[in-house]
């Protein structure tokens, strides 16, 4: 009767714990963890870098890859204040694209979630049976290295001395910049409306600018009034033209009569630096077979960018602005080194589209 | 509570001067106020008042209300602080049996003393029609607005070129013009002038739009150096340092842009060629000429 007992609460307790281990989670964890498969060694690859268990992420990977760990902690956890060091990964979809009996190719599809909204990074990854186990190959990223040299940077910088309050009425102040929007165009998405164009800054000062549309109704009462946030470069230095994009969410163009747009500018202290050039850009297909504006950015000057947006503006046959989109770049810009870059395009808007103009927002933590 | 008290009493007081300024000319029938129909501002002045025994004046001004008791008989003298401001002001008069006698007189601002000038923009680009707003204010040494006609000189000083002036005579108290930015850019400096007041304020002309802008390239191996001329605008003043151009290649790699600022008058900017190369510039909305590059020149 004493040893009926105790064996029934053994029993018991095994079942309460093998109970509590299903209801944690643990028999998906220990699918992920597992590497009986080439999509689950990539998936337990995956959930050790969401983790951020970089050095047992490292001790998975296959030996033949060609990478340190250094490297291969740059690679997926960026560097140099760039915007994947401000992100983590959310998803990971894996996808086999080929396999045999020894190895396999398959696509992985990260979600990073980032303060700018979240980022794909989508890779084709070779995978290795090793005994039981397979194992990832993770490439040996091809990071750029520049050789030590002065960059001298001379271009002009602005600062700007502000009014003093003490001065009496009629005292002359300093106008702020004149800024013209050279285009405007209202089209109808699904599910919403969209007002986009471009905004030239005519003046020979640097100017903070803002656009801003409203809707109108037939009665001239406003429907909605939104920001183009940023879809915008916000700081322009003389003469330079940014494309604008506004979007109006859950309003219908059948609805607007008119449209009001606003565009308010300030004067702010800027440099000319850096120059960012926009190189070899073509509209191709990615990984996932959708329509992409690509190109690689090049940081002309000598000090990093931390945080680059890519912004394209796209024309029609009479060269009228169709679409905006925009993209960052989880990479820094270090100086002179290459960073491709890409960014969507969709489908109806790459059919009618003749031509495009790219220009790039930067962010440096040590930029005035 | 006390607060609402104290709040109460002054607004009693208020009302209590408010009432005795309205009901005290109606009893108007006593000794009579001879005053000058019009003072100018800051200027002391006397009111005869005939008659014996004390009595009690009060001037309601503009701005402000002065009472105090005098002595019939002698002349009444109001101070300069008096009647600084310009406006309409009233004297009156009560003796002792509460007879009272009232009368206006009107207060005009004094000689031009201060110039409030707006000069508008701060930044013109050259040779823009009625681009500039020049607007005089005249105003006494007490700040009250001169609403006689005087002519207000303007002189404007471009920094090159003869200057010249413009006479304007004040309406209501203001002067205004408008006028065309000058060919050359830089400093102008416009003074508005009235008698021995003087107030100078200074714009700053700059360069219109870009106009002829044109690039030159110079290969070298699969390198292409591209260069503008100096960035002039139609008058020919130099587009200042800062001043974005946009140069634009088409080649076999697909299209290259880089927005370069202007250094030291001029931008350039170096591409990589891959073959047959297309490449254009601009600055703002004015475009330049294009360029052919097939590999070399």
């Amino acid at each position: 009767m004493k040893w009926a007992l105790v064996g029934f609460l053994t029993v018991a307790t095994a079942l309460l714990v093998a109970y509590a281990w299903l209801q944690s989670g643990g028999l998906k964890q220990h699918a992920m963890f597992s590497s009986a498969t080439p999509e689950e060694a990539v998936h337990a690859l995956m959930s050790e870098i969401q983790a951020h268990n970089y050095q047992q992420a490292y001790a998975s990977l296959d030996r033949s890859s060609d990478t340190d760990l250094a490297s291969f902690i740059r690679d997926v956890a960026g560097s140099d204040g760039s915007l994947r060091t401000y992100s983590s990964l959310q998803t990971a979809e894996v996808s086999p694209l080929h396999a045999n009996g020894d190895q396999a190719l398959v696509r992985v599809r990260m979600n990073w979630s980032s303060a700018v909204g979240s980022l794909d990074d989508v890779r084709d990854l070779r995978v290795l049976r090793d005994g039981p186990v397979w194992r990832v190959v993770w490439p040996k990223p091809a990071f750029s290295k520049v050789p030590l040299q002065v960059v001298s940077v001379n271009y002009l910088s602005w600062d700007v001395i502000g009014r003093n309050t003490s001065q009496k009425w009629g005292a002359q102040d300093v106008d702020t910049p004149k800024v013209r929007i050279t285009s405007m165009n209202a089209i109808s998405r699904p599910g919403r409306v969209v007002i986009l164009g471009e905004v030239e800054n005519e003046d020979t000062v640097p100017a903070y600018l803002n656009v801003t549309a409203t809707l109108l109704k037939a009665d001239g009462s406003a429907i909605d009034e939104e920001g183009s946030f940023d879809l915008i470069s916000h700081v322009l230095l003389p003469k330079q033209v940014s494309p604008y994009r506004i979007d109006f969410p859950g309003v219908r163009m059948d609805a607007v009569k008119s449209v009001r747009m606003d565009a308010r500018a300030l004067l702010v202290p800027a440099s000319a630096d850096p120059v960012i050039a926009v190189m070899d850009q073509k509209v191709s297909k990615d990984g996932l077979n959708r329509n992409v504006l690509e190109g690689e950015l090049v940081n002309q000057s000598g000090r990093p960018v931390n945080i680059a947006q890519v912004l394209a503006a796209y024309y029609d046959n009479s060269g009228k602005v169709i679409w905006v989109s925009d993209g960052y770049v989880d990479q820094a810009l270090m100086p002179q080194v290459s960073v491709p870059f890409a960014v969507d395009i969709p489908d109806d808007i790459a059919e009618r589209m003749k031509s495009y103009r790219v220009i790039v927002n930067h962010y440096s933590r040590s930029s005035s | 509570m006390q607060r609402t008290a104290h709040h109460d009493f002054a607004r009693c007081k208020r009302l209590a001067a408010f009432v005795l300024l309205c009901v005290l000319p109606a009893w108007a029938r006593a000794a009579e106020v001879h005053v000058p129909a019009v003072v100018e501002a800051g200027q002391a002045f006397s009111i005869p008042v005939q008659g014996s025994g004390q009595a009690t004046f009060y001037l309601v001004g503009p701005d402000h209300v002065v009472k105090r008791t005098v002595s019939l008989g002698s002349d009444l003298q109001i101070q300069s602080s008096d009647v600084r401001t310009a406006g309409r002001y009233q004297v009156i008069l009560c003796d002792a049996s509460s007879s009272c006698t009232s009368a206006t007189f009107e207060v005009k601002a004094a000689q031009p003393a201060h110039l409030s000038f707006f000069l508008h923009p701060s930044r013109v680009p050259v040779s823009t029609r009625d681009s500039i707003d020049a607007a005089a204010f005249v105003f006494d040494q007490y700040f009250n607005l001169i609403l006689t006609p005087a002519a207000v000189d303007f002189r404007i000083t471009p920094a090159s070129g003869a200057g010249f002036s413009r006479e304007v005579s004040t309406r209501r108290g203001v002067a205004w013009m408008r006028m065309d930015s000058t060919p050359h850019e830089g400093r102008v400096q416009v003074t508005a002038a009235l008698d021995n007041v003087e107030e100078a304020r200074v714009i700053q002309q700059v360069a219109a739009e870009a106009c002829g802008l044109r690039m030159k390239a110079v290969a070298s191996g699969s390198m292409v150096t591209l260069e503008t001329d100096p960035v002039r605008d139609c008058s020919g003043n130099a587009l200042p340092d800062g001043t974005v151009v946009s140069f634009t290649k088409v080649d076999k790699a697909g299209k290259s842009t880089v927005d370069t600022p202007i250094k030291k008058g001029i931008a350039r900017v170096q591409f990589g060629v891959d073959g047959r190369a297309q490449i254009s510039v601009a600055c703002g909305v004015v475009l330049g000429n294009e360029v052919v590059v097939n590999g070399k020149l």
